[in-house]
């Protein structure tokens, strides 16, 4: 019985003990890891079915209709307010002349004429523009701030997501994915 | 400067006294010494007088800007009111580990005066082990987090202190929480000497029970200031976030709680001797894991002080000795601790505290492991989750239903057996009870039977609670404790059910409703202060019977650190809060405003003082023995 | 005398306004909603955390893409979208995170059932305390 006892004991010291040491390493390597949280890419492909407006000549479409014949298409939120999208404003053209990619703007909570005057300040590298006055046509996409990208397939899926500027490692990146 | 050297060295010295104590206190072990030598004594004085200095020494610095301090320079401003210039010592991470030495090095003094007619040995050991933790925490200021590092050269201003600290309910929230939260250390170092000496039993439990109330008081009271400077800065009304900061406050507290009630029992009938060791163990324990994660950098919260790793590893590493150094030493000394045996009768006091202790236990276990699980999945399987207020009310509130049951009933029950009698009185209180429950959930409007078990539980423990009072012999302490959470739980319930809210975004000389008031907003005044500009709203609520209270909710914008806050406006009176923020929106003209119903908030902070007032009914009281 | 108070009262109120737009726009802070006060969609945003205010729920936080997200929302529950809709489309744009409630899936099985485990374990102890005999 008190074998028994003992064997009992020596178990259930063991099991704390290997707890303790676990969570001990648990938490080591918990300290290295990123604190803010930025939401994965989803294997997903994204949300299409919502009307969209454009931004020149304000006529509405579904937004399915205009991912529609090419392999690749790109999505950048962007704001004439935004500091950083004038920095990968260059990029972005850059991106426009070396790939057949579609080049798809979203204009986030911006008025017209100040959306104009940056394109015309700074260029203009879409195909298509469209006005996202409320910012919820951001969210359709599951972004969170500006300046986002992303790079989409023909089957809608997300290949590559940019939270922040477009950098030269970033443009390297899209263009081996798309030259291949 | 001068000062910052002083503050150093005294550091310095007291890190030497800590080595010089240990050695001295071993070897009167060793020898078996029948008293504390006078030495050992005046060192751990002059340990806590060391302590004092370099703490009058950082708070002076703060007082004269001395910006060749690193700590102030990051912390401070000349333009700061000389209240938060001192409140701001212990605002940022060195400052407030020096007041976790200053407690720490107190506490252990204040043992010394308290245990003169306990074994010698007992309190030898008890010196010893708290050096240890003394030990780690100079070692750990002095490498990773020195209050005292001299910048060169000179800044003429400091980055300034983040205006919503500057604040009186924080500025005095740090000292009351770590009187409880530090505290929870001699209960620690205590534990681990009454094992190894034998001394696990009535004596000890009643010297024990004094350090328990200390730390439970004042945790409670530093959790309340929290809770009331969340409330009223923070903007949103809410006072309670399972937030992982609020929770690492909370797990100590319930270990706390279950630790007193396992005492009592102790002191009265020298019964769970390991679970009360085990418990004095898991409370520091968790109070330094609580440090730990705090101000690791581990968690992502509003609250954390912002942090490096490498202090993080120091503070997990020496969490890990202490407890495996607990761990070892309690499975060699279990035994040596003759437990009594004794039956032990289904009903019966002591059953009734083995309950608490169970239903306290499993709380705190839905607190630590909604706490931790993320971290765990984050680092195991790279998934990152939020655990928040839905996963804690889904496995706390039903089980509060036959917690609050068994709390009605437990204190009725006799030391060991008890003759259960249902006589007519217990008839009218349950009647009472239901006609209690049935009328506030009419009023409420939510009827829900789950919210309905929940009023009835509540009521039911807090008109027994009140029946205590009509007993021959009072305990108050467990009178007020009990009356006082049923209190709080209650008034909390009510608050969560019947508060109201509306958001509107309108111009000056327009109006809202709400229920049966209507608000208007009167007009826009600027004010210049010293460290801060404001535009004022002023707001006019005419109630039904059409009595006028105004509201005057702030926007500050202050210029060390840049930054704009929001200041809410509450008028509080016995029956409801009602709240109201302003902020600034895209459209000049409009000015975003929220206006609440916050009923019963009052209430909730009444409550939590009478819980605190059965602590002091504790502290001064003088039990019974009961001779077996 | 009183037109120049009025006109330099006005000039530091604007002074101050553009000011606070400025740190507010640094801070991301500006509450851009229209009128809404339903209870529904309260009761969706408290439960959602915002991205850019991480410390805060949507309800709270006055950042740019909480006022988005409330006006999705809004949207969303126009279109006859349930809560539940609600919460697993956006658990799928932005991840589990977001959400307040775990819920219940494989990652947080244990989450949920070891607290309930301590408690019967907890159960079983006393219980076995209670009926021992001497």
């Amino acid at each position: 019985m008190q074998f028994l006892e003992k064997i009992k004991k020596s178990i259930f010291s063991l099991i704390i003990l290997s707890l303790l040491i676990i969570s001990f390493f648990v938490f080591k390597f918990a300290l290295q890891k990123e604190k803010i949280y930025t939401p994965k890419m989803s294997d997903n492909q994204i949300f299409t079915d919502f009307e969209v407006v454009e931004l020149i000549k304000e006529n509405q479409i579904n937004f399915n209709k205009v991912l529609f014949g090419k392999n690749f298409y790109l999505i950048n939120i962007w704001s004439s307010w935004c500091e950083p999208c004038k920095d990968e404003s260059d990029k972005l053209l850059d991106l426009k002349k070396d790939t057949p990619i579609m080049m798809i703007g979203i204009n986030y909570k911006d008025k017209k004429k100040n959306a104009l005057n940056f394109l015309k300040s700074y260029g203009n590298p879409f195909d298509k523009i469209f006005i996202d006055k409320q910012g919820t046509i951001s969210i359709n996409f599951g972004a969170y701030g500006v300046p986002e990208t992303f790079l989409i397939d023909s089957d809608n899926k997300v290949l590559k997501k940019y939270v922040g500027p477009l950098n030269e490692k970033d443009v390297y990146e899209i263009k081996k994915i798309v030259n291949n | 400067m001068i000062i910052s050297q002083l503050g150093y060295y005294s550091l310095i010295f007291g890190l030497l006294t800590s080595i010089l104590i240990f050695f001295n206190s071993s070897i009167q072990i060793k020898k078996n010494d029948t008293v504390i030598s006078s030495k050992t004594t005046g060192l751990i004085g002059f340990q806590f007088f060391f302590v004092i200095i370099s703490f009058i020494s950082l708070i002076y610095s703060f007082i004269i800007s001395d910006f060749s301090n690193e700590t102030v320079f990051n912390n401070s401003h000349t333009t700061k009111p000389l209240f938060y210039k001192i409140t701001g010592t212990w605002g940022n991470h060195e400052g407030s580990l020096l007041l976790w030495l200053l407690v720490l090095t107190g506490v252990l003094l204040g043992f010394i005066f308290k245990s003169k007619n306990e074994p010698n040995n007992y309190r030898q050991l008890t010196v010893l082990f708290h050096q240890i933790i003394v030990m780690g925490f100079f070692v750990f200021v002095l490498k990773t987090s020195n209050p005292f590092n001299e910048i060169f050269p000179v800044a003429t201003e400091g980055l300034g202190l983040n205006p919503i600290l500057q604040d009186p309910a924080l500025g005095i929230h740090p000292p009351i929480l770590y009187l409880g939260y530090v505290g929870t250390s001699i209960i620690f170092s205590a534990a681990l000497a009454s094992m190894i000496s034998s001394y696990v039993n009535k004596s000890w439990a009643k010297e024990i029970k004094f350090w328990i109330l200390f730390s439970w008081f004042f945790l409670t009271g530093g959790i309340l200031l929290g809770s009331i400077w969340a409330y009223y800065e923070l903007g949103w009304g809410g006072f309670w976030f399972w937030d992982p900061v609020e929770n690492v406050s909370l797990m100590p507290w319930l270990s706390l709680t279950a630790l007193l009630h396992c005492v009592v029992t102790l002191e009265k009938r020298e019964l769970f001797k390991n679970w009360t060791v085990v418990l004095c163990i898991i409370t520091f324990a968790l109070s330094m894991a609580g440090t730990f994660l705090v101000r690791s950098g581990i968690l992502n919260s509003v609250h954390t002080f912002a942090n490096d790793p490498s202090r993080g590893i120091y503070i997990l590493t020496f969490l890990l000795v202490l407890v495996l150094l607990s761990f070892v030493i309690f499975v060699i000394y279990e035994n040596k601790n003759f437990a009594r045996k004794s039956k032990i009768f289904v009903l019966s006091k002591e059953t009734s505290i083995l309950v608490n202790n169970w239903f306290i236990l499993y709380f705190l276990s839905v607190v630590l492991i909604g706490t931790i699980y993320p971290i765990f999945l984050d680092v195991i399987l790279d998934e990152q989750i939020s655990v928040g207020p839905p996963f804690y009310n889904k496995l706390i509130l039903p089980f509060l239903i036959p917690f609050v049951l068994f709390m009605s009933i437990g204190p009725n029950m006799k030391w060991i057996k008890t003759n259960f009698k249902i006589g007519v009185k217990s008839f009218f209180v349950i009647i009472f009870t239901l006609v209690l429950s049935f009328i506030t959930i009419y009023f409420i409007g939510d009827k829900n039977i789950f919210v309905l078990l929940l009023f009835i539980g509540f009521f039911y423990l807090l008109i027994k609670s009140l029946d205590q009072l009509r007993n021959r012999t009072k305990n108050y302490a467990q009178i007020f404790s009990h009356i006082g959470f049923s209190l709080l739980l209650i008034s909390i319930l009510l608050n969560s059910f019947s508060s109201k809210e509306v958001i509107k975004n309108i111009q000056v000389g327009e109006s809202f409703t709400l229920k049966n008031e209507k608000i208007i907003f009167k007009k826009i005044a600027v004010e210049k202060e010293k460290n801060y500009e404001s535009i004022i709203g002023f707001f006019e609520i005419l109630d039904g019977k059409n009595k006028i209270i105004n509201l005057q909710p702030e926007i500050r914008i202050y210029n060390e650190p840049e930054m704009a806050t929001s200041e809410a406006s509450i008028k509080t009176s016995l029956f409801t809060d009602r709240f109201i923020t302003i902020n600034i929106i895209k459209d000049q003209n409009f000015f975003n405003v929220r206006y609440q119903h916050k009923p019963f908030m009052i209430w909730i902070w009444i409550s939590t003082l009478i819980i605190m007032l059965g602590g002091i009914f504790a502290i001064f009281r003088k039990n019974k023995e009961i001779n077996i | 005398m009183k037109k120049m108070f009025m006109k330099s009262k006005k000039l530091s109120i604007t002074k101050i306004f553009v000011s606070v737009l400025l740190i507010s726009l640094n801070l991301k802070s500006i509450a851009i909603s229209s009128t809404y006060s339903e209870e529904q969609t309260i009761n969706i945003t408290k439960n959602l955390r915002c991205l850019i205010c991480q410390g805060q729920t949507i309800h709270e936080s006055n950042s740019d893409f909480a006022e988005s997200m409330k006006k999705y929302i809004k949207k969303e529950l126009e279109n006859g979208k349930t809560n539940e809709e609600i919460f697993a489309s956006l658990v799928e744009k932005y991840g589990n995170w977001i959400v307040y409630d775990p819920g219940i899936s494989k990652n947080t099985l244990l989450l949920w059932t070891l607290p309930l485990l301590l408690f019967l374990i907890g159960g079983a102890i006393i219980t076995k305390k209670i009926l021992k005999k001497i």
